[in-house]
């Protein structure tokens, strides 16, 4: 095992020629530290070769059981073509770093340029940033925006009672340091509760918020009427949607969405145990407002065109406290392998994978209620890639034997399971089927 | 170094937007859709090319991209460091592809895994109790600033103010506000450190936090850390440390000896994930013990050789929908892994031997020392910005520019540890013969990259951020 990092290439002659160029006798006299908090001790960690290390971590990952997920509910795991996984890993692209030197990244630049014209296409919004963190934090920040802009002067921001508990969460962290309260509205089968929503949004009214599809799976089937509530009250409309349902559903601009906001790497990425890519798209009215990176196209000297971060006046490095967003480091290699999914699959791909998500959902629920204890969907409405199903027995005895056969699912109620199918498991329909023959 | 970036043009453009190679519109028409046309949207128009297309078109634009395995890439603040391939692959183990909703017993390997690198990071930073959520180095402030608000909340003191040193980091600024905070910047001492007396007159009943880096933005350690950590203390307030410039410190200094209370590892820097382009990374955050009950929810512990997720007791909530950026902490605990004691301490014995050795090589006038990982050069008289193009144009990426403002003209490098001599030596080269060249060379610069300088006051004048922009443009 060598001495010191392997990453650290200097041999002991180089060291020694290089301290003498300092004038310094040794490393430790180049730190500046005080004794009293100087730190002697150890870690205790040990060092490892590499493959000592990959057999290490294999085996700790074979720990976690191999399970066919049929999970979802935000976090949803398409196959990825070997081309992402091949290009995304060149050093030029996962080895760099934001392009505050544009002229030598323009690779990059062009990537998130592209990856922001594919939401633009989506979303038919004209402006999307080249990432947040994930869905939550992008729900968040389009809060954030709804407080800053000048059309809007509620404080009201309104959420669907069925909202993901993670998104509520950070959407409550997110707004505690504004005048910014959430409250929820009625969900009705599975759907917003227009009537009920109606009522409750004011002219205090910051942001609406719904979901297409819904947490539950649910397409939502009055999204123009959610639009012209927000409309009319002079409040923002903020749709929840993710990157393969745009594909298929209802286009957000056309639906009166003034802030499209998701998940985009239900492309691009494997399950990751939550890894997100916060998609962002607004309209133009908004473009001061938007948090996070922008790549315009502009001139180089040689009089061609080039990209370059642009707009960067709203951010952290210049406006500090009065900036549009915290952020910084985001998700950018994640919006690359997105892009690059995305134009693998192409047009005729992407429609095709979304409609299978509404079909394979569907017979997987057509047959599950073909079972004695089990109706499914429980919501009367159109489906994308899960539904919820109603169990007699209790959910959570149901899951937990499921587990015992080697499948996943959500429990979201005492009778209520949450089934999620993709081309990832769609082949293995037939065996959860059975599996939950075999354990109702 | 000689050097031409690879440069693949056509007419006004270099390689071709996806959707001017081939974009095609799909209608969906009601025969063949699952639903009814109501719920549909009426046509999806994207890029329309094959696998081979596509995979030219990536690699060409891989190209004409920048990355650290190209080169040196000293970036001042940001740690460019190598970032090992083998991890990598462990990160690509199909056995940690889990999606976050599976039941604790059926991932009890992942779970073990960040268990033991809160327990890594514990150690490293001299801290009691660790949550990985925070997605980046920004979120893990927030996340801290909200763990801080919610103990002074706990404890019946309404605190409103954050104490921020002139110098520090614009995203710490950002993340107190967010939090809620009204933001007191804090003037720096003639040495760039903290001036005690501005402290002094800064602190009050109303602080609830200090926020510091050390080493500080130019690399000097905050040699009066202790004295500032007991005047926090003495008005109640609590100090936070900025992990952007940990890589310094390694095996030497431990925030949490020092009277930092809370504190966020920048793991895309110090310890070595890719920076992707500008993410993902991961800003896990360490308390002392008496903010361990605050601290994001889930994290992990272990019982009786079981892995659980579980919610402290006063927790702030969430900062990430899940539980932050897991490939890049699967990256981080293997690299730290890899290392042990002695590779971390050598790491950061190797980065400020490069930076103190790239320093001396130049003909630069470096105002701030003894500095460590990092330090500021200052261009002078003439424009940093400049002097940085023209470094393009020998083969090396350049350094930070313009920050921290109070070095004028301020270049801030660090060379991290994974430069050796040679490629130093390269690097000072290109920083002395960029400043000797005259001002037309460097107005003129850079000329060796794909691109020439790029008018970003007319790209922002103007923006056009998609494809379907430039169109409406007639490009
Ligand atoms: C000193 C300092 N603090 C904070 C940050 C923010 O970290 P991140 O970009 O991971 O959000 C950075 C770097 O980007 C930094 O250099």
């Amino acid at each position: 095992m060598t001495r010191g990092s392997p990453y650290a290439p200097h041999t002991d002659a180089e060291t020694a020629a290089m301290l003498d160029a300092v004038g310094a006798d040794d490393e430790e006299s180049l730190f500046d530290i005080p004794e009293d908090v100087r730190f002697d001790g150890e870690f205790g960690i040990e060092a490892r070769g590499e493959r000592e290390l990959r057999t290490e971590l294999s085996d700790t990952f074979a720990r976690n059981r191999r399970l066919t997920e049929f999970l979802g509910r935000g976090h949803h795991g398409h196959y990825v073509p070997s081309l992402v996984d091949d290009i995304s890993r060149r050093s030029e692209f996962l080895t760099s770093y934001t392009q505050y030197q544009p002229e030598i990244t323009q690779g990059f630049l062009q990537v998130l340029f592209e990856y922001q014209s594919m939401l633009v296409e989506l979303t038919g919004l004209p402006v999307a940033n080249c990432s947040m963190y994930d869905a939550a934090t992008a729900l968040a920040e389009a809060a954030r925006l709804s407080n800053r802009v000048r059309r809007v002067s509620g404080t009201r921001v309104l959420v669907p009672e069925t909202l993901h508990a993670g998104k509520r969460s950070v959407l409550d962290n997110y707004v505690s340091g504004t005048a910014l309260t959430v409250e929820t509205y009625p969900m009705d089968d599975g759907n917003v509760d227009v009537d009920a929503l109606a009522e409750r949004v004011d002219q205090n009214t910051s942001m609406v918020y719904a979901e297409n599809p819904t947490v539950r799976g649910a397409i939502e089937e009055r999204l123009s009427e959610i639009g012209d509530i927000a409309d009319d009250a002079n409040t923002l409309f903020c749709l929840g949607t993710d990157i393969v349902a745009l594909g298929l559903l209802e286009e957000p601009a056309s639906v009166g969405a003034d802030v499209v906001v998701g998940e985009a790497d239900a492309l691009g990425m494997p399950t990751s145990y939550g890894m997100g890519l916060g998609l962002f798209a607004t309209r133009e009215e908004f473009l001061r407002q938007v948090p996070g990176r922008l790549v315009g196209a502009g001139e180089d000297a040689g009089g061609r065109r080039a990209y370059t971060l642009t707009l960067q006046t709203r951010e952290q490095h210049i406006r500090k406290e009065r900036a549009t967003s915290n952020i910084c480091t985001n998700q950018a290699w994640v919006a690359l392998r997105t892009a690059m999914h995305v134009a693998s699959l192409g047009p005729d791909g992407l429609v095709d994978l979304a409609k299978r998500c509404v079909t394979d959902a569907e017979s997987l629920a057509a047959e599950l209620s073909d079972l004695n204890g089990v109706q499914a969907p429980v919501h009367d409405r159109h489906h994308f890639r899960e539904f919820v199903a109603h169990t007699d027995q209790p959910a959570e005895a149901i899951a937990s034997d499921l587990e015992k056969e080697g499948f996943a699912v959500h429990v979201v109620g005492e009778h209520e399971l949450q089934v999620c199918v993709t081309d990832l498991n769609a082949s293995k329909t037939d065996e959860l089927v059975a599996a939950f023959e075999e354990v109702l | 170094m000689d050097y031409d970036q690879a440069r693949y043009s056509r007419d006004d453009q270099y390689e071709p937007l996806l959707a001017e190679k081939n974009a095609t519109r799909v209608e969906i028409d009601e025969e063949d859709s699952p639903l009814p046309d109501e719920l549909t949207r009426d046509a999806v128009e994207l890029p329309d090319l094959s696998e081979p297309e596509l995979a030219r078109h990536y690699t060409r634009l891989s190209q004409m991209n920048w990355g650290v395995e190209s080169g040196p890439y000293p970036l001042g603040s940001c740690t460019m460091k190598y970032n090992p391939s083998f991890t990598e692959d462990v990160a690509a183990d199909p056995n940690a592809a889990v999606h976050p909703d599976r039941s604790a017993r059926s991932v009890q390997g992942s779970l073990e895994l960040l268990y033991d690198l809160q327990d890594y990071l514990a150690r490293i930073g001299g801290m009691d109790a660790v949550t990985l959520q925070p997605p980046a180095g920004a979120a893990g402030e927030f996340a801290g600033i909200l763990v801080a608000k919610a103990y002074h909340e706990a404890n019946g003191n309404d605190r409103s103010e954050v104490v921020i040193p002139a110098s520090a980091h614009g995203t710490n600024f950002a993340s107190a506000a967010m939090a809620g905070y009204d933001v007191v910047e804090l003037p720096s001492d003639e040495d760039g450190r903290v001036d005690v007396d501005a402290l002094e007159a800064a602190l009050s009943e109303d602080t609830a936090a200090l926020m510091l880096t050390n080493p500080n933005t130019v690399g000097l350690f905050e040699r009066d850390i202790v004295d500032i950590a007991e005047m926090v203390h003495d008005v109640g307030g609590l100090l936070y440390y900025d992990g952007a410039n940990l890589n310094a410190l390694l095996g030497r200094g431990r925030p949490g000896d020092m009277g930092f209370d809370i504190m966020h590892y920048n793991v895309h820097k110090t310890f070595a994930t890719p920076h992707g382009g500008g993410g993902p990374g991961a800003g896990p955050v360490g308390v002392v013990e008496e903010l361990a009950p605050y601290l994001p929810s889930p994290r992990v512990r272990e019982r009786g050789g079981n892995y659980e997720l579980f919610d402290p007791e006063e927790s702030i909530g969430k900062v990430h929908g899940y539980q932050g950026n897991w490939l890049v902490l699967v990256k981080a605990y293997a690299y730290i892994a890899r290392l042990g004691d002695e590779g971390l301490a050598d790491s950061s014995a190797k980065a400020v031997l490069n930076a103190n050795y790239l320093a001396s090589q130049l003909d630069y006038e470096v105002p701030y020392e003894p500095f460590h990982h990092e330090f500021a050069a200052t261009a002078g008289d003439r424009d940093a910005a400049d002097v940085a193009k023209r470094m393009l144009d020998y083969g090396v990426h350049p350094p930070t520019t313009k920050w921290p403002e109070f070095v004028p003209e301020a270049m801030l490098t660090e060379p991290t540890e994974v430069e050796n001599r040679d490629s130093l030596d390269d690097l000072a080269h290109a920083f002395n013969a960029a400043m000797a060249d005259s001002d037309e060379e460097l107005a003129n610069a850079p000329s060796k990259t794909t691109a020439r300088r790029i008018d970003q006051v007319s790209a922002a004048r103007e923006p056009r951020l998609s494809w379907r922009a430039l169109d409406a443009d007639g490009e």
